[in-house]
């Protein structure tokens, strides 16, 4: 394992740790950690709304601007004073929530393989936000606007593109109402542009997360209130083009850059904004492992029904018409969009294994893990448990290491993912001599395929078809996510669940044994 | 979503206190630490100017076989160079040399403007700028100079620039 490997499965063990912790208070569906992405997207929308808002009552004129804001700033306090703050702490959230964002995913490794598309699209998606955040202070033409006008022309002069230099035009007696209605143009059409990267950026996943949880966003929405309440957005002076003032409250998220160029030069900063988008858009370049075998549609199997076309997380799976049955449909992996997770074998109703077929083929199965090879081996080592409590688990690759728990009276079944296990394999093992079925994975908002997690707790719960037949006893099944370094939790849960097996009586909460019953397959 | 948020009392107090370091967060580094642009009595100025130098050669009164070579429409009597000479800045505060730069014009035949901007930063009070400025390869020395007094205030920017219409060198201030 290479030193950057270790440093990036660290981080991820951290980081891993602190999502846990505000699992506690927030749970999964509204913690911030899990949901960077959302909350990115929340921040945008509230930017959007109040920018409307503010685009239509401000006046956009070079001397009148200034004016305008002081006036819905302090007279008009309650209403355009807080508008404008949300519409300037949004902005800042976008780029906190972004940048961990893109951090998270870094950390979970999620830049190459069939995410090479939302890594790529990403990177422009960080320009454009700071084009838009950074041209807003300018509209403001305060002290801090013209500075931040002035350091942008700078750095731009030092690319051979302009005939004249840009930081010209802020010298007493050149600027004029054009100029400012240029910036109104750059500051409505970079965030127009914005939104048609993010559009590109969530292309390749389904059910994109663009909304956070009603908790999430009530609860985000409610901080920024109070932040604009406590800690009002005011500006510097007007804009002088002949002084400085001595001290600028800038706002680090967005004007960060203008220290660093006249702390180096304009060429030092092009050369690290330059380096950092490089090495961003070659990081999907980079040596990482080769994908596993894609998902293949096996026809005779397959009924048309639309599940795993449902389930998948990446839109992988289109429905093309049957060609042998007039009126039916039949799934069609798309390769370039497949994750090899198995979540659309998981979803086929033909993965059960109660079928009578001798060899078990599904509609949709993975080369490397099919579903009929998953029922021997199950049934192989359900056989060879011993002992009073016999518990068959169904891990995960992703998450803690459940083949750390094998043992004389615990047969351990790994999944690709989670998302792979049909729900019906949980009837199969107690029918066939299991006490108890523990089933592990990531934690929710954890899962390396999006929705692995989610679906088998539905699926599990009868919210979602495949679903787990109710007659299957709750007690006699445990579902337990722990993520990758959370092994002790995982050995932990198997003790207690075993115990709690143990107080069951010998035929309480148990169904009837199931005794296969094999045929040849046709076709 | 499968989870829901807890609503006990110990989350929701949890919950408020991480939203409030998150605002703390987004509310602090929005505005602060306060940077300074400049170092206390510290002034600026701006060398920035866009001036086309004069033609490297004088015009000239076309010949009569030289007319009679070209299209009709083309017979403009005088014959001009296209190429304009560099422009050549020299800066001088209280005496001593502050900046000295050869701008050549711009374009592929060199006939456009010979443009820059150049910030320095100069301690505030009393001081002589002076500023030379030759932008012709015919004249000997400087065709333009400028030399004022300035009282520079802590921060105060001044610009060196060009302008024909306002004779020549001008400090905006």
């Amino acid at each position: 394992m290479s030193a950057i490997e270790s440093v990036r499965l660290s981080g991820l063990a951290l980081l891993q740790r602190v999502e846990r912790f505000f699992d506690a208070f927030f749970g999964a569906a509204a913690n911030p950690w899990r949901h960077l992405g959302a909350l990115g997207f929340y921040f945008l929308w509230i930017a959007l709304a109040t920018g409307i808002y503010l685009f239509i009552v401000l006046d956009t004129g070079i001397e009148d601007i200034h004016t305008a804001i002081e006036y819905y700033t302090h007279q008009q306090w309650w209403l355009g004073g807080v508008i404008r703050s949300l519409h300037r702490y949004a902005a800042d959230g976008l780029v906190l929530a972004m940048l961990l964002h893109l951090a998270r995913e870094l950390l979970y490794g999620r830049y190459h393989s069939f995410r090479w598309y939302s890594w790529i699209t990403g990177v422009p998606v960080l320009w454009l936000v700071y084009a838009s955040g950074i041209g807003g202070y300018w509209l403001v033409w305060d002290q801090l606007g013209l500075f931040s006008a002035v350091a942008s022309a700078e750095w731009f002069d030092w690319l051979p593109i302009f005939s004249d230099p840009a930081a010209r035009n802020f010298q007493p007696g050149i600027l004029n109402d054009r100029f400012f209605s240029l910036l109104v143009f750059l500051h409505i059409g970079i965030p127009l542009l914005l939104l048609l990267a993010l559009w590109v950026h969530i292309q390749r996943v389904s059910q994109s997360d663009v909304f956070p949880a009603r908790a999430l966003g009530f609860g985000t929405l409610g901080m920024l209130l109070a932040l604009a309440l406590v800690k009002p957005t005011v500006s510097h002076g007007k804009a002088e083009l002949t002084h400085l003032p001595e001290l600028l409250h800038i706002d680090w998220y967005y004007l960060f850059i203008h220290p660093l160029m006249y702390a180096t030069s304009p060429a030092g900063l092009w050369a690290l904004v330059g380096l950092a988008t490089l090495l961003l858009l070659a990081l999907p370049l980079l040596p990482h492992p080769r994908q596993a075998p894609l998902a293949v549609v096996n026809p005779p199997n397959c009924n048309g029904c639309r599940r795993c076309f449902v389930d998948c997380p990446y839109g992988a799976i289109a429905m093309a018409p049957h060609p042998d049955k007039p009126g039916h449909e039949l799934a069609r992996v798309i390769p370039e969009l497949c994750a090899s997770c198995g979540i659309c074998a998981g979803a086929c109703p033909s993965s059960t294994p109660f079928r009578s077929v001798d060899t078990l083929l599904t509609g949709i199965d993975m080369p490397q893990q099919p579903v009929g090879a998953l029922r021997e081996e199950m049934q192989r080592k359900i056989a060879a448990l011993a002992g009073p409590v016999k518990i068959a688990v169904f891990g995960c690759d992703c998450a803690a290491d459940a083949r750390r728990l094998q043992g004389a009276d615990t047969a351990v079944l790994n999944l690709m993912c989670t998302g792979l296990l049909p729900p019906s394999f949980v009837e199969y093992a107690l029918r066939g001599g299991a006490d108890g079925v523990l089933v592990s994975g990531c934690r929710e908002g954890s899962c390396a395929y999006r929705f692995g997690t989610r679906w088998t707790e539905e699926r599990l719960a009868g919210r979602r078809e495949p679903h787990l037949r109710p007659t299957v006893p709750a007690e006699r099944l445990r579902i337990h996510w722990a993520d990758g370094h959370e092994l002790s939790s995982l050995k932990a849960a198997l003790e207690e669940f075993r115990q709690n097996l143990q107080s069951f009586g010998a035929d309480e909460k148990r169904l009837r044994p199931y005794t296969p019953r094999r045929i040849a397959q046709h076709g | 979503m499968v989870s829901k948020s807890p609503l006990n009392p110990v989350a929701l107090v949890g919950q408020a206190l991480f939203y409030g370091l998150f605002a703390v967060i987004i509310g602090y580094f929005s505005t602060s630490p306060a940077y300074r642009h400049l170092a206390p009595d510290m002034a600026l100025i701006k060398l920035s100017y866009s001036h086309h130098g004069q033609p490297v050669t004088e015009c000239r009164k076309r010949t009569a076989e030289e007319l009679a070579k070209l299209a009709p429409n083309m017979r403009a009597p005088m014959a001009c160079p296209r190429e304009r000479s560099p422009v050549t800045v020299e800066i001088e505060l209280d005496g001593k040399p502050l900046h000295k730069s050869v701008t050549p014009p711009s374009g592929l035949s060199r006939d456009g403007t010979s443009t820059t901007y150049q910030r320095f930063e100069v301690p505030a009070g009393e001081h002589t700028l002076s500023v030379k400025m030759n932008d012709s390869v015919r004249h000997e020395g400087y065709n333009y100079v400028r030399e004022e007094k300035l009282v520079l205030k802590p921060a105060q920017i001044v610009v060196i620039d060009f302008s024909a219409d306002k004779g020549g060198i001008f400090f905006a201030q």
